[in-house]
């Protein structure tokens, strides 16, 4: 069962990386326009600044 | 070229446009600010790409963009007077009706805090209920003695901070619930994960069997995703009701005793002050004509169809629409003493009377909350007598609390209003409160204002056949000269050759007149080319040279969908109402046209709202259609109401629900969806009801298991969200 002792640490890391993932999502406000980011991705011009 | 004067450095010479518009005074360093308008058409990739270019195009302009989501414009722009202006004219000019919000207003909704800190609560408690799932089945797949023990400390490790604080939402609303010294639905679920913590932490310690940890966190995770469904639905009406406060910039052109104009704010005007009204604006205040002759569209204060001539010394009304002439008034009501405030004051009295509904999740939580709490009390009463062991007694009474849980209950209302108002809003309905749908769904009685709502708020030329020969050809000239809406009507509605009319000039208030074939032509009001006799329905006459003039009849028309509409309603049982401020004739007409046969003609804004509450006291559920501000006041006191988008700010302010599209079929369409949704929020309690009824009398017999909690709580959380999200499957 020692396999544990690592593998725990393992997923909670992977869990957490995902979380950090959200949050820096969040916090570059991601979620402020779902909708118009939905449309810009049809125009063809280049779109690097979600506001 | 002979614009570059040799004294000017070269490079200065292109001035930017914004800095010709202000004068030299403006500094091209000019600090930047943000501006933001509404956009009410943009929809889709290219109105955005179409919008940002065009004001990027601007001078002083650093960034612009869209967001579509709330249909708005943010402009990072230099913060010169005249930016704004020149920003509405470039927008304009492109195709997109703009209005400037006010910053102020706006900066509570803009940020969203609420949403954010939520959706972190919602990531943290997922990311903690998963993991500790984890945990969960492998102690569940038979983990014993020290390796049970180790899941159960790593569970409790990452369960504890996290509900503290995925929690934090739950146990602030209960704490503020308790001081008041009432129970609302966060008791029960602050009481469940507190208690369900600490019960874990103690098997935990000791070495025991049972852990609640993931319980706690899914319980956090699915109430945590309701809330924020709820607050979507909020937040989506109110930014809403928030645009719509900041459309309403009030402002008035005053002249000053030096002959300039300035444009100053409508709290400013006083008394006697000298306003211009340039046609096309709206009348700022009551008061007396001082200068000019026009005439004014009052429909939207009275309902009244035809326009009502003015000159010096007649009165205006605040919120009339000025049409033809520019115009000079003198302010005379100012503040509370305008037909508008008072209006106003009819609104919020009907409006505090309106908040006393209760929606069917406080009815539900007034039921529930106290009976969890005695069950999980008795239980542990019960178990703590009956066996001694008080340990025992408590875990029974937290399992009771958790398997109780409103889980699926805190999901049931929120995921439908959710799909509601997404359906709605797909069809072109603005929603503007969660709880307006329950109310929708209860009506048995809708009352329709005539004009802008059944009919189409526009006049069209009845008598065309009555224009003959030179007649017609005389009229399309004279009347394509001018942009009154009457003349616009005949022009539409005219064919044929056009006459040669020489000398052809408006006369603001009267008409236009012109010079054919050497006899003196005109077309315009009975009284000012001598005709006595005053039909209703006239608004125009003919005039060629000395012959007797020819009568213009114009008529409002009903809009092509109303009969639609009017069936469709009176075929789910209904009962249908005209209620109007126009004259008896228009409105027994128009109610003939479309079917209806409860009409009232000349109700005055007060007369509205006492024969709303004639209905109401006859215990009817009554929904309010209309657009005009003489309706203000009866939308706020009807049980819900519903406005068309071409209405008067102040009336799509009062309207729980607006209709974007301006296709009033989706009234029907509303009011179906209100009653579906209402049906599926019934069923989303009967099933939650029914989990409730199996899992709790195992859990007060000291049956149930953590596994058994997840189980149930999380497939009863997900069969009420898909039935919610039938909604919004449905064509």
């Amino acid at each position: 069962m020692t396999v544990l002792l690592i593998l725990i640490p393992v997923s909670l890391g992977l869990g957490l990386l995902g979380l950090w993932a959200f949050f820096w999502s969040l916090k570059a406000a991601q979620y402020d326009d779902p909708e118009g980011q939905a449309q810009r991705i049809l125009s063809d011009r280049y779109d690097d600044a979600p506001d | 070229m002979g614009r570059a004067a040799p004294s000017v450095c070269p490079a200065c010479l292109p001035l930017p446009d914004w800095a010709r518009a202000v004068g030299d005074s403006a500094k091209v360093e000019a600090p930047l600010r943000r501006y933001e308008f509404a956009l009410p058409q943009v929809h889709c990739a290219a109105c955005m790409t179409t919008v940002e270019d065009g004001l990027m195009g601007l001078d002083g302009v650093a960034a612009a963009r869209v967001n579509l989501t709330l249909k708005r414009v943010t402009l990072t722009a230099v913060d010169v007077p005249g930016m704004e202006d020149m920003a509405i004219q470039r927008l304009a000019a492109i195709g997109y009706g703009a209005q400037p919000l006010d910053s102020a207003t706006l900066a509570a909704t803009r940020q969203d805090a609420e949403g954010r800190d939520l959706l972190a609560r919602i990531a943290v408690a997922g990311f903690a209920a998963m993991n500790v799932m984890l945990l969960s089945v492998s102690v569940w797949s038979g983990a014993t003695d020290t390796t049970r023990d180790l899941l159960h400390w790593v569970s409790a490790l990452i369960a504890v901070p996290a509900v503290m604080f995925a929690g934090v939402p739950f146990f602030r609303h209960a704490i503020s619930a308790l001081r008041v010294g009432r129970l609302n639905m966060d008791v029960p679920i602050s009481l469940a994960m507190v208690l369900a913590l600490a019960v874990s932490l103690s098997e935990t310690i000791e070495g025991g069997e049972a852990a609640w940890f993931d319980a706690a966190l899914t319980l956090a995770f699915f109430l945590l995703i309701g809330r924020y469904l709820d607050h979507r639905t909020r937040a989506a009406a109110r930014s809403a009701a928030a645009e719509l406060a900041a459309l309403e910039v009030p402002m008035a052109r005053r002249i000053t005793p030096s002959g300039a104009s300035e444009t100053v704010p409508l709290d400013a005007v006083r008394q006697g002050d000298i306003l211009a009204v340039a046609p096309g604006a709206r009348v700022p205040v009551d008061g007396r004509v001082t200068k000019g002759h026009s005439e004014l569209d009052t429909a939207l204060l009275t309902g009244e169809t035809l326009p009502v001539a003015i000159g010096p010394g007649d009165e205006a009304r605040a919120g009339t629409l000025n049409l033809s002439g520019a115009l000079q008034i003198e302010a005379t009501g100012v503040g509370e003493e305008t037909l508008l405030k008072q209006i106003m004051r009819l609104v919020e009295t009907a409006e505090t009377a309106r908040n006393r509904y209760t929606s069917l999740a406080e009815r539900a939580a007034r039921i529930y909350a106290p009976l969890v709490h005695l069950l999980a009390l008795c239980a542990f009463i019960v178990w703590g007598l009956a066996t001694g062991d008080w340990r025992l007694a408590v875990n029974i009474a937290a399992a009771v609390l958790i398997i109780t849980c409103p889980c699926a209950l805190g999901l049931a209302v929120p995921a439908v209003l959710a799909a509601a108002s997404g359906r709605l809003f797909r069809a072109g309905v603005l929603l503007k409160d969660g709880v307006a749908l329950e109310r929708l769904a209860e009506v048995d009685t809708v009352v329709f204002d005539k004009t802008g709502t059944l009919t189409r708020g526009d006049l069209r030329l009845s008598n065309a056949e009555s224009l003959q020969g030179d007649a017609r050809a005389v009229a399309r000239a004279l009347a394509n000269a001018s942009q009154h809406p009457l003349a616009r009507a005949m022009a539409a509605a005219l064919d044929g050759p056009i006459a040669d009319v020489d000398d052809i000039a408006e006369r603001p208030g009267f008409g236009v007149e012109g010079v054919w074939q050497g006899k003196r032509v005109a077309l315009g009001r009975a009284q000012w080319l001598g005709v006595r006799e005053a039909q209703t329905t006239t608004a125009s006459w003919l005039a060629i040279g000395d012959t007797a003039p020819v009568a213009v009849t114009f008529e409002d028309q009903p809009r092509d969908e109303a009969a639609a509409l009017i069936a469709t309603l009176a075929a789910r049982g209904l009962d249908l109402h005209l209620l109007s401020g126009d004259g008896a004739a228009p409105v027994a007409q128009l109610a003939a046209a479309v079917g209806l046969s409860r009409w009232q003609a000349g109700a005055t804004p007060a007369e509205k709202v006492a024969y709303l509450a004639d209905l109401a006291a006859k215990g009817r559920r009554v929904l309010m259609v209309g657009d005009g501000l003489n309706d203000t006041a009866a939308l706020a006191a009807a049980h819900v109401s519903i406005s068309p988008a071409s209405a008067a700010d102040a009336s799509r302010t009062s309207a729980d629900m607006i209709i974007i599209g301006n296709d009033l079929r989706q009234i029907a369409l509303a009011h179906e969806i209100a009653c579906v949704s209402k049906r599926r929020i019934l069923q989303n309690f009967g099933i939650a009801a029914g989990y409730n009824l199996i899992s709790v009398p195992l859990a007060l017999a000291g049956l149930a298991t953590p596994l058994m909690a997840a189980l149930a709580m999380s497939s009863s959380s997900i069969v009420v969200s898909l039935n919610a999200m039938r909604l919004g499957w449905r064509k």
